[in-house]
């Protein structure tokens, strides 16, 4: 007689923070419950993680951009979650004539290859990825990151000789890319604006209708906008919010027209936005009080979340500090998890990763004392 | 063979312990010897001259003998220590903060 002992497998969500900061890479992993975390790091020690990201199409292939004053631009990448790292091509070369863009002084000033901002890996190819860079241009890869060759048709746009360095540099800061057609893609750069792409980054127009800026001698010229971070649903593409070096706005033609929506925040400056992964209409901020104080109004450092995509906002508190605190979340340090209940993230100037397991209505430190947070990504794995 | 000491950012990324020794043909140069050491770990190149045109990185320096070799050009012939492998050839960081 046989007694048949079934095995159930059971399997369990998991969620990867890849945290990036100024002397290294950090991993905190947590099951799905995302209680207890566990901190792996520094990678990369001593260097600056400027921002790391898995793929989508690979969740254990992993990019990272290091650099630092010294040494410059090093690219790193993972094939196993993180746990070990192979540097692969850094060469990253202008096609063409360079050109030159503005100054901060308004003189031509030519174009040069500073470090990479931003990656962004493919939606089904871990091989192919997307960097944006200082001084502003679009590169790709598709061997993996170790040849990169540019898109120049974004950097040799006829605007691109107007184009002007924000106070960080002018860097590529944000790609975004329709998972259904890869041929739109949008990026923005500070401070140059934001443009769209419809051939997958071979041309580009430029995407600021609608915007006002009271830094510009023109507040509506179509170049010049410091856009600070872009984000968008996966299920929709003509939709994107913004958040700009003032003013929160959205739009929902592709680009072709924004609209303010800063509502009620107590500061439309900032520099990440987010969105809810099961709900289009639900966006995240975190205000600061301005372009010269870089610190939370009032001392407190708040959440604000968006159920109407913009325009009546709600202060998301509990667990985070509401006395004495004075850091930033910098444009890349704010990111969601995919977990049924979305989890959110985000770190700081001041060593702190906090997450929230139900949509930002509770907060708890999963990190504390690390190095000034660059950027926070999180992968959701099976 | 030429020792070469490097700064530990470096040491760290091409996950080197202690100096290094390379294998130059007569007359070693700064070139010469850095040409060796990206061949043998390819992760460095562009962490110490520039790609393209090889120019000297603004924060890094070269120091042998006691002496500051940043200036001087990197095809001159390195000191005859560096060269007997008496002295090592130090590719360091400049010291600029952070």
């Amino acid at each position: 007689m046989f007694q048949c002992n079934r095995l159930r497998e059971v399997k369990v969500a998991r969620v990867r923070v890849l945290v990036g900061t100024k002397k290294g890479a950090f991993i905190i992993t947590s099951d799905g419950a995302r209680r207890d975390w566990k901190i792996e790091g520094p990678h990369f020690g001593g260097w600056e993680v400027i921002h790391i990201k898995g793929s989508p199409a690979d969740p254990d292939r992993l990019y990272a951009s290091q650099w630092t004053d010294w040494h410059g631009q090093v690219m790193q990448r993972s094939d196993d979650g993180g746990k070990s790292w192979e540097a692969v091509g850094n060469e990253f070369t202008y096609e063409g004539v360079t050109g030159t863009h503005q100054w901060y002084d308004g003189t031509p000033h030519p174009w040069e290859f500073k470090r990479v901002w931003h990656i962004r890996p493919s939606y089904d190819d871990p091989d192919t990825l997307y960097a944006g860079v200082e001084d502003a241009a679009l590169f790709r890869s598709s061997d993996g990151g170790q040849g990169w060759t540019e898109l120049s048709g974004l950097r040799t746009h006829s605007t691109g000789q107007d184009w002007m360095p924000g106070a960080g540099g002018m860097c590529l800061h944000t790609i975004l890319i329709d998972p259904a057609n890869a041929q739109r893609m949008y990026v923005a750069i500070s401070a140059a604006g934001a443009f769209r792409s419809d051939d997958a980054g071979e041309s580009w127009h430029v995407a600021t209708n609608g915007l006002s800026s009271t830094s510009l001698p023109e507040p509506e010229a179509p170049i010049g906008h410091c856009v600070h971070k872009l984000a968008m649903h996966p299920s929709r593409p003509d939709t994107v919010f913004m958040q700009k070096h003032w003013d929160i706005c959205r739009t929902d033609d592709a680009g072709e027209s924004w609209r303010e929506v800063s509502g009620n925040v107590p500061s439309d400056f900032g520099f990440p936005i987010a969105v809810h992964a099961h709900e289009p209409e639900t966006i995240y901020v975190v205000p600061i009080l301005s372009d010269a104080e870089h610190y939370p109004p009032d001392g407190k450092l708040r959440v604000y979340r968006s159920r109407s995509g913009g325009d009546e906002w709600e202060s998301l508190t509990t667990g985070l500090p509401q006395q004495n605190c004075y850091v930033n979340v910098l444009r890349d340090a704010l990111a969601v998890d995919s977990l049924d209940s979305c989890g959110i993230y985000f770190g700081t100037t001041g060593g702190q990763v906090y997450a929230s397991a139900d949509a930002g209505d509770t907060w708890e430190a999963i990190a504390e004392h690390l190095p000034r947070v660059s950027s926070v990504e999180v992968q959701t794995l099976p | 063979m030429v020792r070469v000491v490097l700064s530990s950012p470096l040491r760290t990324l091409a996950g080197i312990e202690g100096e290094v020794e390379v294998e130059v043909a007569d007359h070693p140069t700064v070139t010469t010897v850095l040409d060796a050491l990206e061949s043998r770990y390819p992760m460095l190149r562009g962490t110490i001259r520039d790609h393209g045109t090889d120019r000297r990185r603004d924060f890094i320096r070269f120091f042998a003998c006691g002496r500051d070799l940043s200036h001087d050009p990197p095809d001159e012939r390195l000191p005859d220590p560096v060269s007997s492998g008496a002295d090592a050839l130090l590719v360091v960081g400049a010291i600029a903060g952070g």
